[in-house]
């Protein structure tokens, strides 16, 4: 996965509380194998009615929104299960960065596996975002920043979590580096709580 | 030196290595995986990697299970079953599969087999391994590229989450049990109230549950935002895991007693946070809106948007649109088509027993699935004659499963339809497109089967033990 520093899009706001992973992609899309491309589920009980047919009103499908790759929301947003597929949702649907007061924490992490930015912004910060919307925003993860909509807003994120971003780093390579040190854990812990190893039974 | 905290000393006992940017290197003593984790086997299959502790793996088939009938209900769902039972024998891990006598939920699964033990540290790539606190073990969901690296390399990067306490003190009256003292807490702090967090459950209300009802309590803990959530070992606990098939035995058993003993919290540790609750004033909840912070006392009154503002106000009256439901009205006497138990949360033995208590005699005014966590709690609740209680009322006895409460095969809520569901999950849709959710235990779930109705199930259990 690439890293990246600086992001430059179109933003849209979604002005909701909640919106939890289960209404990113609902769990019956989520047998389809990655390479076919998550996009068209994104929040798709909310984009199309019942009938199939998208939802005129619903901000995601409106005309302005369209190539939009910043998505603005209210608190709590992708809470709930920990399927990562919403994130491949609103990744390949386009999306770099969410800005929103909270987060589910392990959308969270999810997130930044996949490049994508959760940018935590205070209640205030957010609505005067969802009011600017659709507009283009600058994100800026050096100085950790959104600009384009007033004075520049800073957003919180962990700084495991920013180094993650802009490094592009990729867990497992990593950890590949400490298999010394994994190891001679696992043979401590086996010694010493040899109860941790789950019985041999049938 | 202040002293430790329960969660402090199993972090402390899993910690391989520090990075200078905060994260840290964990030891996983359990993964468990289900068909969910294909993904996961993707990534680890497209680097070539092997899986680095096959001893330490647990599949468990259950999100895309039938319950009713042995056919899945599509060919896409028979695959993400067969693809998991593939990456079970390459891999050479065990799986508790479609024919296995001990299939199951994995957060019902795990626990019962003596696979969740005290001071482990398990992961699974499911939101709700929380659960798997109950027994103080630091439990906690993880995503698909998380899932890889644990597959890969049997450890994981995480960041110390802030130590919360909840104490619930005090008693609980009749008909309230460990899911109304959770959807308590999360109506009172919110769905992300906890999070960055991880929870300690304590106080009297805590000690006297049961393991299962530890475990519903566990369960939720990811529906208040916290990372997980956690019960100090007592007798309790020793007693429920002795004998079971994969607990250590013999000297084993009492080097692990005494050392899960050691991991009580320390009378002079300190926490970030500390809630207290009084059990005596929480009564049987319901939620009414679409998340499960949306709950109330089934006495209560369903709230009005034009008392709360902004978006706040926005929210409630969304949350009642969606679930069809007018402001101001009371809860108590709101009509139910149909309802669940079944779930992670509430589908253990004891959650069967307490649904029955209420269901013996009596028939159901609508039709209802009743799914058991696991294959051996149906053969025990069936031992118990609780099936034919339920049947005898008129509801559906199903096999074990996700079920309903992922909407899976068929089991689902039609659109518009109201559903009284032991699940943990009120989202929009979540049972079904178009469903509406009213989270309660399985008691208040059996109440609104016997009048078709939100009910308040105590006045339905004087006479009866419950
Ligand atoms: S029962 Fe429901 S909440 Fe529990 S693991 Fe299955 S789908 Fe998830």
């Amino acid at each position: 996965m690439a890293g990246w520093t600086r992001h430059q899009g179109l933003a849209v706001g979604l002005p909701r509380e909640g919106i939890d992973t289960d209404q990113l992609i609902p769990a019956r899309f989520m047998s389809a194998p990655r390479s076919a491309g998550y996009g068209g589920f994104l929040l798709h009980d909310l984009r199309m009615d019942a009938a199939g047919r998208p939802d005129t009103d619903f901000p995601l499908n409106k005309p302005e929104a369209a190539g939009a790759s910043i998505l603005i929301a209210r608190r709590n947003f992708g809470g709930g299960s920990s399927r990562e597929a919403a994130v491949y949702a609103l990744a390949d649907a386009g999306f770099r960065v969410v800005a929103a007061p909270s987060f589910g924490d392990i959308f969270g992490a999810n997130c930044v596996g996949n490049g994508l930015l959760p940018a935590r912004v205070t209640e205030a910060e957010a609505e005067r975002l969802l009011a600017a919307a659709p507009c283009r925003l600058t994100v800026d993860l050096e100085t950790g920043t959104i600009a384009g909509c007033g004075d520049d807003i800073a957003f919180a994120l962990d700084p495991v979590w920013r180094l993650k971003l802009i490094n592009g780093w990729d867990d497992i390579d990593l950890t590949a580096a400490h298999a010394e040190a994994i190891d001679a854990f696992a043979a401590a812990r086996r010694r010493d709580a040899p109860w941790a190893w789950p019985r041999a039974a049938g | 030196m202040t002293g430790q905290a329960l969660f402090d000393k199993v972090w402390d006992a899993h910690r391989v290595l520090d990075r200078e940017d905060g994260a840290t290197l964990l030891w996983v003593d359990r993964h468990f995986v289900h068909e969910g984790s294909h993904h996961a086997f993707g990534k680890l299959d497209a680097r070539g990697l092997p899986l680095r502790h096959p001893e330490l793996t647990f599949g468990v088939a259950d999100h895309y299970v039938p319950t009713r009938g042995r056919e899945p209900a599509s060919e896409a769902i028979a695959r993400m079953v067969a693809t998991l039972e593939a990456n079970a024998a390459r891999h050479r891990f065990r799986l508790f599969g479609l024919d296995d006598p001990r299939q199951g939920i994995v957060h019902v699964t795990g626990p019962e087999q003596g696979l969740t033990l005290p001071g482990l540290l398990v992961v699974c790539g499911d939101s709700h391994t929380s659960t798997h606190g109950a027994l103080a073990a630091f439990a906690f969901g993880i995503g698909a590229t998380e899932v890889a690296h644990v597959l890969a390399t049997q450890t994981t990067w995480q960041k110390k989450p802030k130590r919360m306490r909840l104490r619930i003190e005090g008693a609980t009256g009749p008909g309230v049990g460990a899911k109304d003292i959770a959807l308590n807490w999360i109506a009172r702090l919110g769905a992300d109230g906890a999070r960055g967090h991880a929870i300690e459950y304590a106080g009297a209300a805590v000690r006297a549950l049961s393991v299962e009802g530890r475990l519903t309590l566990c369960n939720l803990s990811i529906e208040g935002g916290a990372r997980c959530g956690m019960v100090a070992p007592d007798a309790v606990t020793l007693d429920w895991l002795k004998g079971r098939p994969y607990a250590p035995d013999g000297a084993d058993w009492d080097s692990a007693a005494e050392a899960w003993t050691g991991l009580a919290t320390d009378a002079d540790a300190e926490f970030d946070r500390e809630e207290v609750l009084d059990a005596a004033e929480i009564a049987p909840i319901v939620t009414w809106g679409t998340s499960p912070e949306d709950a109330l006392p089934i006495t209560g009154t369903i709230p009005d948007p034009a008392r709360a503002d902004g978006a706040a106000a926005e929210r409630i009256r969304a949350a009642l649109d969606y679930m069809g439901l007018s402001a101001g009205r009371p809860l108590i006497g709101t009509p139910v088509d149909q309802v669940f138990i079944g779930s992670c949360t509430n589908a253990r033995i004891e959650d069967l027993r307490a649904a029955a208590a209420v269901l013996q005699g009596r028939q159901a005014k609508v039709p209802g699935l009743v799914s058991p966590g696991s294959r051996l709690v149906k053969l025990q609740a069936e031992a118990e004659g609780l099936d034919r209680i339920f049947t005898a009322a008129g509801l559906e006895w199903a096999g074990a499963g996700c079920s309903m409460c992922v909407g899976m095969n068929g089991d689902i809520v039609a659109p518009g339809k109201r559903c009284a569901s032991t699940t943990n999950r009120n989202f929009r849709g979540r049972q079904g497109p178009g469903a509406r959710t009213h989270l309660m235990s399985p008691a208040m779930v059996a109440a609104a089967a016997v009048t078709g109705t939100l009910t308040d199930v105590r006045p339905l259990l004087s006479g009866r033990a419950a």
